[in-house]
């Protein structure tokens, strides 16, 4: 469904992303974890063309993105922080969002109606908790009903029982045979959540090995002992 | 386009700058109209504070605004839209909402007053200049990242384009006094949107023989009507060309 291919961008002199290539396919989860400035929201960001990559491609369904837009209605992305205009309610902000789609296809209000976000429609964006926040853009992510789904760490700043929900929506949406983008740095969730998980390091992939392949190859049961374990023999080699 | 522009108009009518702005203005002209018993004269001054305070506060202020509506542009930018049409709907929506403010602080008290061709082309050559000037905001807005950068960038091109240039073109006329250097100022004096804003006014008030021989030669060279359409033509060059170049920069932008 979606294919990197030997993704590079330099931030001034830091390398960012050094040749990442991935396929994400359709109907899984994947999860891309690695340690904080490994590079997965500039990933997450080149796929949105939020970031334009120095060289590489990155291709949706045989389309190059480089240069398109449309190809962004196929996507919900919710980011890490959600940041939007302070002075709107938050209603506004999804009267908005429907008006600047302009979709035909019937909005999906799973999401905005568990998290009962209609309730709290006339409150305004300034006033808002981290993790309301978080709860509007899950809602906007799941809203237009987008075969991918790219979710920058979904659960962070979430309370236990809106987390539950969340992943409760996100299995929903991969046997619905979407294809699903997850960073997180929960193992836990990832285990619980993910087909197959991408290990990034220093702008590169350490490894993309199923959770299946990576507990078998280790012989742990816990998915965070055995990344561990895992990635200490990566090194050792 | 027209409904990112829609939404930011939303947004900026409702800012408190945008009112002060407007009531300033219109205090001023009022005021001003109300002393002088002479209407052309209340225009001259008029001017004036038009040629400085309109620059200033478009370029201040359609910085300032792009910068706080960062948040809005990083949520329209992962969205399907152009990002040329997330560019162009904000540049429209800023431009409509300060030309309707200088128009309704301005232009309002020159047709109750002086309702004469000179009055509309003060209120052309101002809406004029606030397009130009918001333009170049733009443009320093998408050339950095940090807000005081940005601000700061806007406020060294007013001050170049208000200050400065007058200063270098006084060295540059007195260096070269001993030259006839009245043919070199017609486009010399197209490098600076102020000066353009000042000169169709200069042309309409028929006063262009007080600016001397270079004044004159200005008023042979343009003519009346035909002046204004050049000056005019220049300063939507001033309105594109920066728009254009950011429209560039904004495309290739990493947000």
């Amino acid at each position: 469904m979606i294919e990197v291919k030997a993704l590079q961008k330099k931030f001034g002199k830091l390398r960012v992303l050094k040749g990442v290539s991935i396929c994400f396919h359709k109907g899984e989860v994947v999860s891309v974890i690695g340690p904080n400035g490994s590079g997965k929201t500039t990933l997450i960001k080149s796929i949105l063309g939020m970031i334009i990559p120095d060289s590489g491609e990155i291709i949706l369904n045989g389309k190059s993105i480089s240069g398109d837009w449309q190809y962004r209605s196929q996507i919900g992305y919710m980011p890490q922080i959600g940041r939007y205009p302070d002075n709107m309610k938050i209603g506004q902000v999804f009267s908005m969002m429907r008006d600047l789609r302009k979709s035909d296809i019937k909005p999906d209000e799973s999401v905005l109606n568990s998290y009962k976000i209609p309730s709290l429609f006339n409150k305004t964006m300034r006033t808002l908790s981290g993790g309301t926040r978080q709860k509007v853009s899950a809602a906007l992510a799941f809203l237009f009903n987008p075969d991918i789904l790219v979710l920058d760490e979904p659960t962070a700043g979430l309370d236990p029982l809106a987390s539950e929900i969340l992943k409760q929506h996100i299995l929903e949406a991969k046997s619905k045979g979407k294809c699903v983008i997850i960073t997180s740095h929960i193992m836990s969730e990832v285990d619980e959540l993910a087909d197959r998980i991408v290990y990034m390091m220093d702008g590169e992939i350490a490894f993309d090995k199923t959770i299946k392949e990576i507990k078998e190859e280790t012989g742990e049961e816990r998915l965070g002992k055995a990344i561990a374990k895992l990635m200490k023999s990566e090194i050792n080699d | 386009m027209i409904k990112v522009t829609k939404y930011v108009i939303y947004d900026i009518v409702r800012n408190r700058v945008l009112i002060a702005y407007t009531l300033f203005l219109f205090l001023i002209a009022s005021t001003l109209f109300n002393m002088e018993e002479d209407p052309s004269k209340a225009i001259i001054s008029l001017m004036s504070i038009v040629m400085i305070m309109v620059p200033l506060i478009s370029i201040v202020f359609a910085t300032t605004y792009f910068f706080n509506s960062y948040e809005f542009i990083e949520l329209l930018v992962a969205q399907p839209l152009k990002r040329s049409t997330i560019l162009l709907g904000e540049y429209i929506g800023v431009a409509l909402s300060l030309s309707f403010a200088f128009f309704i602080g301005i232009g309002i008290p020159i047709i109750l007053f002086d309702a004469t061709a000179t009055g509309f082309v003060l209120i052309l050559s101002g809406i004029l200049l606030t397009l130009v000037f918001i333009s170049l905001a733009f443009l320093s807005s998408v050339i950095t990242r940090d807000k005081a950068k940005g601000i700061g960038i806007a406020l060294m091109i007013w001050f170049y384009f208000s200050i400065i240039y007058d200063a270098l073109m006084l060295a540059l006329l007195f260096t070269f006094s001993d030259y006839p250097l009245e043919q070199a100022m017609i486009p010399i004096v197209a490098l600076n949107p102020i000066d353009l804003g000042r000169i169709i006014i200069m042309l309409k008030l028929d006063i262009s023989a007080l600016m001397g021989y270079t004044g004159a030669l200005f008023k042979s060279f343009f003519g009346n009507s035909m002046g204004i359409f050049y000056t005019c033509c220049i300063m939507f060059i001033w309105i594109i060309a920066p728009l254009l170049y950011s429209i560039k920069v904004f495309n290739r932008k990493n947000l």
